[in-house]
């Protein structure tokens, strides 16, 4: 029950905060080219470390990204579902474990996002 | 390290695009930094690097004549690829990564040009008798190759490469006679200084 209000709070707090990062008078920044899914900080965040990982599970994640069980799993769902990310189950002796890998797809996904950034930059400074 | 989310906006204060692109990149970068486990560079294969640097750099300094000099230095070049190769093989091994792609890749790439010029250089200043240019000459480049290679890893590994360019430059306008020294406090305490950074804080 508290994870399912944990996880309708992050989906609310996530619209508002991936406008939110652009957000005040710069939010005409958020043009149709942008990836949207990959722009929330915390998926921002997942992409970005397992982009010079193998591989991550799902607690190195949290350490690293400093957040929550249920924000996390909810960013990771919502990268999994777009194919971004690989989400593997296994067991280490009776411990479960949770693995995420990135995707070519995620991989691209990020390169153009920062080639979005970079863009973003320099028509903004060529003004 | 901690990590600096991008910062929300207040409302009431417009920030520029550019400086709001500028902190996700920043964001990306530091995300990055911190999940780089894993870096092409061997702690502890820069540390023999070192120690056999500073044998040679004893050596060297008793040779009495120029050519003896060089091969002094020559023989320790190989030898320090003799130790960083299978070093790094090793770690990558050990961090179940492949050598020749991803992180170990770039870091090859970028490592390689300025040893190549390096080596073509070295050729024709002691083809022309110009000894005392080459220990600035080494240092300088393979502190470029180190911070070119060392952009694609922690940051550490560009630190170093810029402590060794410091080096070649003093030593490309300091006296010739100070061109072993300045070579062992490189080649050799800087590379046993951050090997042993780089062993204790990414896995050996």
């Amino acid at each position: 029950m508290a994870r399912t209000s944990t996880a309708k709070h992050d989906q609310q707090r996530e619209k508002s905060a991936s406008l939110g990062t652009i957000g005040g008078n710069a939010r005409e920044a958020v043009s149709p080219n942008l990836d949207r899914l990959i722009h929330e900080r915390i998926r921002l965040g997942i992409v970005s470390a397992l982009a010079v990982n193998r591989s991550l599970t799902f607690n190195e994640l949290k350490g690293l990204l400093k957040t929550t069980d249920g924000n996390l799993s909810v960013h990771a769902r919502k990268l999994e579902e777009a194919d971004y990310i690989v989400c593997t189950k296994s067991f280490d002796g009776r411990l479960p474990k949770t693995e995420y890998h990135l995707t070519g797809k995620g991989r691209k996904a990020l390169e153009r996002y920062l080639n979005h950034m970079e863009a973003l930059i320099r028509a903004t400074r060529e003004r | 390290m901690p990590l600096t989310h991008p910062s929300r906006v207040p409302r009431s204060e417009p920030i520029p695009i550019d400086v709001r692109a500028a902190d996700h990149l920043r964001y990306i970068r530091e995300t990055m930094e911190s999940a780089a486990e894993f870096t092409a560079v061997p702690g502890w294969g820069g540390v023999a690097m070192g120690i056999t640097a500073l044998a040679a750099a004893y050596l060297a300094s008793l040779q009495t004549t120029p050519s003896r000099w060089l091969v002094v230095w020559l023989f320790e070049a190989g030898i320090g690829v003799a130790i960083a190769a299978p070093a790094a093989a090793t770690k990558a091994h050990r961090a179940n990564a492949k050598l020749f792609s991803g992180p170990g890749r770039k870091f090859l790439l970028s490592f390689a040009p300025a040893i190549v010029a390096g080596g073509l250089l070295t050729y024709v200043l002691a083809r022309a008798g110009l000894y005392t240019a080459l220990p600035g000459l080494w240092l300088l480049l393979y502190g470029t190759a180190i911070v070119t290679g060392g952009a694609f890893s922690v940051r550490v590994v560009p630190v170093m490469g810029l402590c060794l360019m410091l080096l070649g430059a003093a030593a490309l306008f300091a006296p010739g006679n100070w061109g072993d020294a300045l070579m062992a406090a490189g080649f050799g305490g800087v590379q046993i200084g951050f090997g042993l950074w780089i062993a204790k804080r990414f896995g050996g």
